[in-house]
Formats: C-alpha cells, structure tokens, sequence
C-alpha cells in the first residue's frame, strides 16, 4: 500500500440505447437492463470468468425484491461469481456516484478494477398497495388472535383499492421537477428560444455522433433497438417552437415536452481500473477519473432551485484543484431540461448569484458554448434517472481521448448532473 | 430447427412406419464430445499400404480395438496408398465388404489414397482417381448416420498430416462430412500441443460471430482452446456479447466491408490478446432475387460483404503485421458455389468465388507456412434456413446421404480441425460440409 492515491482509468463503458417509456423495453426489469448492459461490458472488454473487485450500481425506480439489483445482475452475467455487487441510490446522481465510489475505492488500492453503473425503467415501475390497505396488512400479518385478525380486516376500505403509483414529485413540496424548474428558469429569465435551441442542438449532436460510429463502442443493442428512440435527427427550432407548454404559470410558461427530457428505460455501465489492471488486462485507458463533488442545496426553504446543487459543487471541486472553466476541453451538463443547462450557466456568468449564492469573489465565468455536451445529450438520448451518469462518463473519456489523439496535451473534461432532492454531483476527467 | 421429421423415425412407432414404407431413416449423428471415443467400437485396418502400422498405433492411442472378428465395427480404414494397378482395387471387395456389412450406427469408412496429381502413369493416376469415384458411391449405400470419406496422401510420406486426417474422418468432429476427400501436401504440419485443446494459445479472428453458424465456430474454437475474438457489425452485438461471453472471448464491433477492417482486427488481436493465428472469414448475407430483377443494391451489398471483404482482409492479414507461420485463413463457400440456386446468382457467384480465391491464396501465403481453405455448408439448420419454404426445406434434408441437415456444430467442427497446427498439410482447398448433399455433389 504505497503511493497513494492511485490514479483511475476509465477502461471504456456501455449501455443500452435508451427506449422512452412504454416502448421497446415495456417488458424489461432493471435486472435484464443492467444485465444486458453488463453483458456488452465483458464481451467488449473480454471480462467473463473474471472476479471484479466490485460491481456498484443502482436504480431509481425500485421494486423491493431489488433489494440485491447489482448482485443478482452479476450472477446473471458471465463475471466470475465472486464478484460483489452493491447498490447505491442518489436519484439521477445514481450513476456518476457510483463511478465515484468505484474510483475511490481504486485510488485508495481495496480494488483494482470495478464497474459502476445504473438502470431505470419507467415502464416496468413498482406499484404500491394503498398506504391504507398496507397498514391492514401489516396489522393482519401482526395479529396472533382470530379476533385481532377480522378487526384487522374490518379496517379494510373501498378506497384501498387504488395502488399507489410512482411519482416524481419532491414529497417536500409536493411540486413535480417540472414545476421546480419552471421556477428557477423564471427567475433566470431563460427564454423559450434559448430553451429550444439547446433541445434542438441535442438532437443534432447526438445524431452526428451515431452518424460517425462514434457509439459503435459504447452502446450494445438491447430488444430489437439499436439506438436511442427518443431521439429525433431532424428536430429543429422552429419544430419546438409549436409544442405547447407543459411546466409553470401559462403566462410565463417556456417548458414543453421538447425541451424537457421524457420518461426513458435504460442502462449503463462503466469499466474502471488501476493503471497496473489495466495494463495486465492490455487495455489501454480511454481517460481518468479524477476527482468528484458531491452538493446539496435548500429548495425546501430556502431561494435555490431544486435542481442548482451542481453549480455549488463545481466551484468546490474547481477550487479543490485550482482550475477554471477555462481550463476545460469539454462540459457535460445533464439536461434533465434544457432550462437546467441554461440556468447553470447563467449562474456562474452572474457575479450577484456567484458572489451572494456561492459565496465567490464573482462570476465562475462562461463556457464556449461549443465545449458544451458534444454529443448529444438527455434531452435527445432520454433520461434512465440512474443510467444517465455511466452515459455521460463514458462518452465523455471517450470524446477526450479522441480529442487527445487529434490534437494533442492533456484533455480535460467537467461533468455535472443535477439530481432530484436538490442535490448534484460534478467530476474531472482527463485524457 | 427441429427437424421434425428425424424425431418421428427415431421414435418406436415411426421407426417401424419408415421401414414399413421405405421413407428415409436419417439417425441422430454422433457428433464430438470432450473425452468421448474416437468410434464406437473396434475399427478394422485393411490394406498393406505404408500407412497401417500408423493407423493401427493411432486407434490403439484411443484405445481402440483393431481386431478383425467383431460383431459390428465402428469402422473400417482402407490404406490404398500403394494401389497403383487397378487390380489393386479388388483388394478393397475382397477384404472389406464383409466388415462394411457389419458397420453400426454412426460408423466410418475413410480411404487412405495418393493423390492422383502427384502421379505420372495412366494406370496409377486412373487407380487413384478411382478411389474418389467408390468412395462417393459407397457413402451413399452406407445407411445409419456412417461416412465415407478419402485421405489423398503425398507420395512423399507426411505421417502426422495422414494421421490427422484419418483421426478427423473417424472422430465425431466429421459427422456431417461424407462422401469427400482431402489432399494432403508434403509440408510437415505443426503438433498439437495438447489432444483436448489443439487450439491452446492461439488466438483465433471468426467474423459475422454473433448468430448461426458464426456463434457455434466461436464456440467450438474456444473449446479447442483457442481465443477467440468475435467480430460483427455494431447492430449485431447483443447476440455476439452472449456468444463471447461464453467462449470467454472479446467482442469486436465492426463491419467487415469498412476500409479499416483488417487494420482494426489486427491491432485488437495483438493490443488485447498478444498474437494473430486464425482468422475465420464467416461473415456472409443473402440478398434473393431473380437475376432479371436483381438491383444494384442487393448484387452489391453480397459482393461487398461475401466476396470483397475477404480479399481486401487477406491483403493486411497476409502482410507484414498479419499472421505468422501457421497462420490459419479459413474461409465460407456454400454448396450454393458448386451447385447454384434458383435466386441466388449474387450469392453463388461469391461463394463459388471463394473457392477460386482460397486457392490462388494458398500459393501466395504458402511460403509462410501460412494455409488458407475454405469449407462449404449444405443445409444447415440455422435461423436463415429456418426461413426456407417448408417443403423446400424439408427435400433440402433428404436430399444428402445422412437424410437430414446439418448443425451449426458440423462446420464449426471441420473449421476448428483445418485450424489446428496438425493440419498444416492441408492448403488451397474447399472442404464440403454437407452430408453427401446430392445437389452439386
């Protein structure tokens, strides 16, 4: 145990193409998505019947006989049993937090080698029993008396009948993410057009970035699709322009069902490794991890916005390694809604919000807009809550090395994704 | 596929009900299992050409019995080598066909020849000839799931390449190979280093991986030892992970067509698996139509992939950073490229291609101890011939002297036995896989 910390490869990922909810993966548990994608991984990877010293993944949307997702999608895959499999849970933070974890334990020299990853499904959503009936159930399985049993049953009423159906709201403010964010883009005064023109810049992206193979290595096809279904090459500004307002008061509503990102099944997953792993194993390192920020903020009563954790979290870890916004090659921003990349780049040019909210001298400073989410992101791939951090690290090491092998350096990429319960996660990575 | 058909006669009554009205009686074929016999049962010698005491060491190997007095025999081996008069032939009537009758289930007949071309004399090239001629005829009176096939020996004596052979056509690996013949060269083939896995240490290139007969060469060549990358294009690689992952391989997501290929697949094997040896060029597509309507599109899209995409391969893994002595280039003809096939004038014309290109190419890679073969499919019960009509499928079957299709496993068999390095005597040549198919036969 020496030299520490040790450096993190990311080794390269894969995933399955997002499907929007109800479609091609109606049938699929998380289990067979994190399954298939774990799949992909080995094969590419020529992992089968080899012992990972852990697998750490997570999904959102949980039925409870998931309690071991992870574990029970490693034994259904060719990864030697030994391998651990752990589930973690951090809304649409799920996914790059597991990274985080994976690489920590990496650096720190407990594993050589992990995968971290995560799977949601909308389509295939745990439905509850009625809080009502599911007291009656609890206090009839409790009951030891014949009479304490149909006292129990005599609690039973009409209305249990309807299940409880899974929701996005916040149960703090009952508010939808939606509505939420209508807020913060209101008080950001971000237009309708900058709104739609982020949307339609994804769809474009994503679409270029299918067009030159640039998935061919990080996505296997899952049920009959080959990519991500939501996407729509020819999408456009003024196509978004007719869509009607979803989010917000109607007077000042921008938010439509274009510029949000829609319900989406999927998974990903991320190969990570010591330098040494990667080398015994002949692979080559497509980037590193470097470090993470995890941040909360008070939606609940305070003034943030539910989903501005990450515009705290980037300054922290900025600071942590003395670097600018400058010093990036590329940005991921996760467009949970267009309004979401629009407002956090809007905070960090304002010397009044970085200066009173995060507690800076002034402006963080702007981002070329060209840097930004370069392939493509949620808004055109969809959104599997948990899938969508092993999506953007993966793709992200990618593009960097491809970056690094065009033109040369050192390469460095900024990742933030925001995340229900106001909270964020931002990480370096570098090729 | 289930083939119906062959469930039904190997049940009681259907048994009973064929032989009743003379229907074909196709038999489960005895196909290779690790540690498994070599026959079932003792197989006689017969002959006095140069290559008995060798035979007969290689059955005692598997401890089999040579003795002449059996009840039923799991084989017979005729070493004709020395026939050069063809009076000579007699020698195969007058000793063999009383064992022939006593043949079981599953039994093998292989014929130890000199190839013909290596000889001078009318009468010895016209004897030799002749072997070719009985063999074909005799697999077809064999009944049973037993094969007939021929070994043409060099003149020059190539013991392990003879011994190789001879072991292949008695083995379960050549279930569905019947009625053909292999020509040995004088080329002293490699050793296998170990009898349960020949294939141990090299690492071994199989395109179109991911379904069919692709996936079961995958499989095979893995048993045998060998790592094995799967390649196929990006849309195929949900079957391939499941496919790899068996084998314990990588996967390669690409198009074989794509300028890049070759530079690709070379830098993968020798980046992750330090080496290049085998390279199975399987991928292939049909694209049916009659040649009158035939489109630009389809006549293009076989040729690209069947055709074009092994010769532009071959140039990089024939070069300089390519394979290295006993290399192995393994190809895909089809019974389509001897026979032809109604629809498939794009498909045949590629595959019979193939069969000219495996030829020419040996010559160039000989030199490097490299050998290139092809190997050429009948029916084969896949998920395309799953797709025939019905009753074109099901005459497809009983049209071969096994009376029934081929499994994905029969191909990959004869692929995993031209790849091992005992085999290194075999070059430039197509090798039927096909039951005894009477189509082009």
């Amino acid at each position: 145990m020496t030299n520490m910390p040790r450096k993190v490869a990311i080794v390269g990922g894969n995933r399955t193409p997002f499907a929007r909810s109800n479609t091609a993966y109606r049938r699929a548990s998380n289990q067979d998505l994190l399954t298939a994608a774990l799949d992909g991984l080995i094969a590419r990877f020529g992992l089968a019947g080899k012992r990972l010293g852990q697998v750490t993944a997570g999904a959102v949307m949980k039925h409870s006989r998931d309690f071991n997702l992870t574990r029970e999608s490693v034994l259904a895959t060719a990864l030697d049993p030994a391998t651990p499999g752990i589930d973690i849970q951090m809304a649409c933070g799920t996914g790059l937090e597991a990274a985080t974890t994976v690489a920590n334990k990496i650096a720190l020299g407990q594993i050589d080698a992990g995968v971290a990853g995560g799977s949601d499904t909308t389509s295939d959503a745990p439905i509850a029993v009625n809080e009502g009936l599911r007291r009656v159930l609890l206090d009839l399985g409790a009951a030891k008396t014949a009479a304490q049993r149909a006292k129990a049953l005599a609690g039973l009423r009409p209305g249990h009948i309807s299940p409880v159906l899974p929701a996005t709201d916040e149960p703090r403010t009952g508010l939808s993410m939606g509505e939420h964010m209508a807020r913060t883009a209101l008080a950001f005064d971000v237009t309708r057009a900058e709104q739609d023109a982020i949307a339609a810049a994804s769809h474009q992206k994503l679409a270029a970035a299918y067009e030159r193979g640039f998935f061919d290595d990080l996505i296997t096809p899952y049920l009959g699709l080959t990519q991500d279904n939501n996407l729509r090459p020819d999408s456009n500004a003024e196509k978004l322009a007719g869509l009607r307002t979803v989010f917000g008061d109607p007077e000042t509503a921008t938010m439509t069902a274009g510029n949000s990102t829609p319900l989406t099944d999927g998974a990903s997953t991320v190969l990570l490794a010591s330098t040494e792993w990667a080398e015994e194993h002949n692979l080559d390192p497509l980037a590193w991890f470097v470090d993470a920020e995890t941040a909360a903020v008070d939606f609940v009563h305070g003034d943030e916005g539910l989903l501005m954790a990450p515009t705290h979290a980037v300054p922290r870890l900025l600071a942590r390694h003395d670097l600018g916004l400058d010093d990036f090659d590329r940005v991921e921003i996760h467009e949970a809604f267009a309004a979401t990349v629009a407002c956090t780049l809007k905070a960090w040019e304002s010397d009044t919000y970085c200066r009173d909210t995060l507690g800076l001298d002034g402006a963080l400073g702007s981002i070329d807009p060209e840097k930004i989410n370069v392939n493509g992101s949620s808004l055109a791939a969809g959104h599997p809550f948990a899938a969508t951090g092993g999506r953007i690290l993966a793709a992200t090491a990618k593009e960097l090395n491809e970056l690094k092998q065009r033109e040369g350096g050192t390469r460095r990429a900024l990742i933030s994704i925001c995340a229900a319960g106001g909270q964020g996660v931002a990480a370096i990575v570098e090729a | 596929m289930t083939d119906t058909y062959t469930q039904f006669v190997n049940s009681g009554f259907g048994r009973s009900l064929a032989k009743q009205l003379g229907l074909p009686a196709p038999v489960p074929l005895r196909r290779h299992t690790k540690g498994g016999p070599l026959c079932d049962g003792p197989v006689a010698v017969i002959g006095e050409g140069e290559h008995v005491s060798d035979i007969v060491q290689l059955l005692l190997d598997h401890g089999i019995d040579t003795s002449t007095d059996a009840e039923t025999y799991g084989g017979v081996v005729f070493d004709m080598s020395d026939a050069r008069s063809p009076r000579d032939l007699a020698h195969m009537r007058e000793n063999g066909a009383d064992i022939v009758k006593r043949l079981g289930r599953n039994a093998r007949i292989v014929v130890v020849g000199t190839d013909p071309d290596l000889l001078d004399a009318p009468a010895e090239v016209a004897t030799q000839r002749a072997l070719d001629g009985f063999v074909r005829s005799l697999a077809k009176e064999l009944r049973s799931g037993a094969t007939a096939n021929l070994v043409y020996a060099p003149v020059e004596h190539n013991r392990p390449a003879v011994r190789s052979a001879v072991e292949f056509f008695l083995s379960g690996r050549s279930a569905f190979v019947d009625g053909q013949h292999v020509r040995l060269d004088e080329n002293t083939p490699g050793v296998n280093l170990s009898a349960d896995e020949p294939l141990a240490g090299k690492v071994a290139v199989v395109t179109g991986a991911a379904r069919g007969i692709g996936a079961a060469i995958v499989e095979v060549l893995a048993r045998d030892g060998a790592t094995v990358v799967g390649v196929d294009v990006p849309a195929a690689q949900d079957a391939l992970a499941k496919v790899v992952n068996r084998a314990r391989g990588t996967s390669l997501a690409l198009d074989v067509t794509a300028p890049d290929a070759g530079e690709r697949i070379l830098q993968h094997c020798h980046k992750r698996h330090g080496g290049f040896d085998i390279v199975v060029h399987n991928a292939g597509i049909t694209r049916d139509k009659l040649f009158v309507n035939m489109s630009a599109e389809k006549w293009d899209q076989v040729m690209a992939v069947n055709l074009e995409s092994i010769l532009q391969l071959n140039e990089v893994f024939l070069g300089d950073e390519g394979l290295g002595t006993d290399g192995r280039v393994i190809c895909l003809s089809s019974q389509s490229g001897f026979a032809g096939n109604r629809g498939q004038t794009n498909y045949s014309a590629t595959k019979a291609g193939v069969i000219g290109l495996v030829d020419t190419t040996a010559d160039i890679a000989a030199d490097r101890g490299i050998t290139v073969n092809a190997v050429a499919p009948g029916l084969i019960e896949t998920e395309m011939t799953g797709r025939m009509p019905f009753a074109t499928r099901e005459v497809a079957r009983r049209l071969s002297s096994l009376q029934q299709g081929g499994d994905p496993v029969d191909v990959a068999e004869a692929i995993a036995w031209l790849a091992q390095p005992a085999s290194g005597a075999i070059t430039g040549q197509t090798l039927r896989v096909c039951g005894q198919n009477f189509i082009g036969a």
